[in-house]
């Protein structure tokens, strides 16, 4: 290597039943890269999704929904692979960035469990900030990801937001 | 034409099918032709794959609306709005 030369982008995709080490990824995204001045990451956990989407239940209802004991994460063979680096080269197209690190877990999960890492490195904080944004937003709305819940009371299929298609829409009327 | 077709996460359950291979299709046929062959088996395959209901389509791995031209051995695939992250 030559001190002239960039360095290749440096990118990794994994859909895994395993976790992750987030410290371990992010000391990989910026290993012997001193063009690195920066790096963002967003990690999703699991949440108890029964208790907060009932927010405006009645404390009896709540009680009865409280426990998701349990959370199975399906997804797509063939066709999360694709839609994950698709996404990640529309990052690369739109942002100055050095690297990019998507790893999304697959199987069974359980609340405080991590799901999700997007990790971004760039020479400045504000490509890296909107490419790890932009990352998660459109995988929320294209990747091939289902969850199922696990509660006392059965199970039940996490319903999309409305949310997240809005977020994936603002990102079509931004200029890159 | 023979197209094989994937059902995946709650529309795999109300159809009680995860994937099957629709054979001595004609050729050309939307995904539209096919969603109307499907939905005439009746009961939940009616019901499920209407035009008012949330299914998603992607033809080889590549999301798509339900007006693409299919072609000989193309994986075509239904699902509910997506729900990862």
């Amino acid at each position: 290597m030559t001190l002239t030369s960039p360095p290749s982008p440096r990118i990794k995709i994994s859909v895994q039943t395993e976790d992750f080490d987030v410290a371990a990824e992010m000391a990989a995204l910026r290993e012997n890269n001193a063009q690195v001045g920066a790096l963002a990451l967003f990690v999703g956990t699991v949440r108890d999704l029964t208790h907060a989407d009932h927010a405006h239940a009645s404390p009896a209802q709540k009680t009865e929904n409280h426990a998701v004991s349990s959370m199975t994460l399906e997804h797509y063979p063939g066709m999360t692979e694709r839609a994950l680096q698709k996404i990640v080269d529309t990052a690369f197209s739109r942002f100055s960035i050095q690297g990019a690190t998507v790893i999304h877990r697959v199987g069974v999960l359980k609340p405080t469990d991590q799901i999700v890492l997007i990790a971004v490195s760039s020479a400045h904080r504000a490509d890296a900030f909107d490419a790890c944004r932009l990352i998660i937003d459109f995988l929320k709305t294209e990747a091939p990801f289902w969850k199922k819940e696990e509660t006392p009371q059965g199970s039940r299929w996490v319903e999309a937001r409305a949310s997240d298609d809005t977020a994936r829409k603002r990102w079509e009327s931004r200029e890159s | 034409m023979k197209i094989k077709v994937k059902y995946l996460a709650r529309l795999r359950e109300a159809l009680q099918t995860s994937d099957e291979l629709l054979t001595d299709l004609d050729d050309p046929l939307t995904v539209n032709d096919i969603v109307a062959l499907l939905r005439a088996r009746g009961g939940a395959w009616s019901l499920e794959l209407d035009d008012t209901r949330a299914v998603r389509v992607a033809v080889n791995y590549e999301m798509c609306d339900r007006t693409k031209t299919l072609s000989d051995k193309d994986e075509l695939a239904f699902f509910p709005p997506v729900t990862g992250g």
